[in-house]
């Protein structure tokens, strides 16, 4: 194993071990949101979906 | 009469201060961003190469851990996010010579795609205002599994996961802007550095994934 390799596993168990309390809190703490508020969550993503599939065509 | 007045002067008080966040944010955003493209560029121009890289964006991620949530609360924390977004700007570069190698225009249209999506998605958080703090522990639980399916791949080495990786970054990603501006608007972030260092990071990763993706269906991997 070379030392990027190395470098890169520390850097992303970093990243978990760094985003794991915050994600425990946000599970506990977040609202609960309504089927309305996941819709407006999900509508803009299917629209970036599309932009993504558009921007593929265009290369 | 004179608790309507009061409680109308809060609410002003409270649209006022939100809006000065967001105002510094954007400003200070944008800053970083134009800040970062030139180390990018600094970055190309010296063969900055996959280890100087490495340990550049190690060293951002370390000042982004443990001393900007120090120094955020004052003038301080200014050029430490700085520091950051120029080191994670420099980190780029050999990403972008690569593609640039490639298809200089795979870069063009990244970059473009990510200005649409973040100036798409701050509109619509900005005008429909609505409240995406619903979405937090999603979006957490979401990244965590693509970190640790990216930790995976670094040992699997397969390309078809390392697209569904920078799919899924795209998406949480656009999650994180939507939750970060609906923050902002709400009070939930008061803090300018913080929230521009949060947009920020955001960003980058877009651009770092959607780059990757135009770059396997372009013809690249």
């Amino acid at each position: 194993m070379d030392w990027m390799t190395i470098g890169s596993v520390v850097l992303i168990a970093g990243m978990m071990v760094f985003i794991f309390p915050r994600m425990r809190h946000a599970v506990k703490t977040a609202p609960k949101g309504s089927m309305d508020d996941w819709m407006g969550f999900i509508i803009p993503m299917i629209a970036i979906v599309g932009f993504i599939i558009l921007l593929i065509n265009m290369v | 009469m004179n608790d309507h007045n009061i409680s109308l002067g809060h609410a002003q008080e409270s649209v006022l201060a939100t809006n000065k966040v967001l105002k510094n944010t954007y400003i200070l955003l944008s800053m970083t961003l134009i800040f970062s493209g030139v180390m990018a560029l600094v970055g190309i121009s010296t063969g900055v190469g996959y280890g100087a890289s490495l340990v550049s964006s190690l060293v951002a991620i370390g000042l982004l851990w443990f001393v900007l949530p120090r120094t955020a609360n004052s003038t301080a924390g200014i050029p430490v996010l700085f520091a950051i977004t120029g080191l994670l700007g420099m980190g780029l570069a050999p990403m972008l010579n690569h593609y640039m190698a490639i298809n200089p225009s795979l870069i063009s249209t990244a970059l473009g795609g990510t200005g649409v999506i973040f100036l798409g998605l701050s509109g619509y958080a900005l005008t429909t205002r609505k409240d995406f703090s619903f979405m937090g522990g999603f979006l957490m639980v979401g990244l965590l599994v693509v970190l640790a399916a990216a930790l995976a791949n670094i040992f699997l080495q397969m390309p078809v996961m390392q697209l569904v990786i920078s799919a899924a970054i795209v998406m949480i990603m656009s999650g994180l802007i939507l939750y970060q501006t609906s923050a902002i608007i709400h009070g939930g972030e008061t803090n300018y550095i913080m929230a521009a260092a949060s947009l920020f990071l955001s960003i980058l990763n877009l651009f770092q994934a959607l780059l990757h993706l135009l770059g396997a269906f372009g013809g690249d991997d």
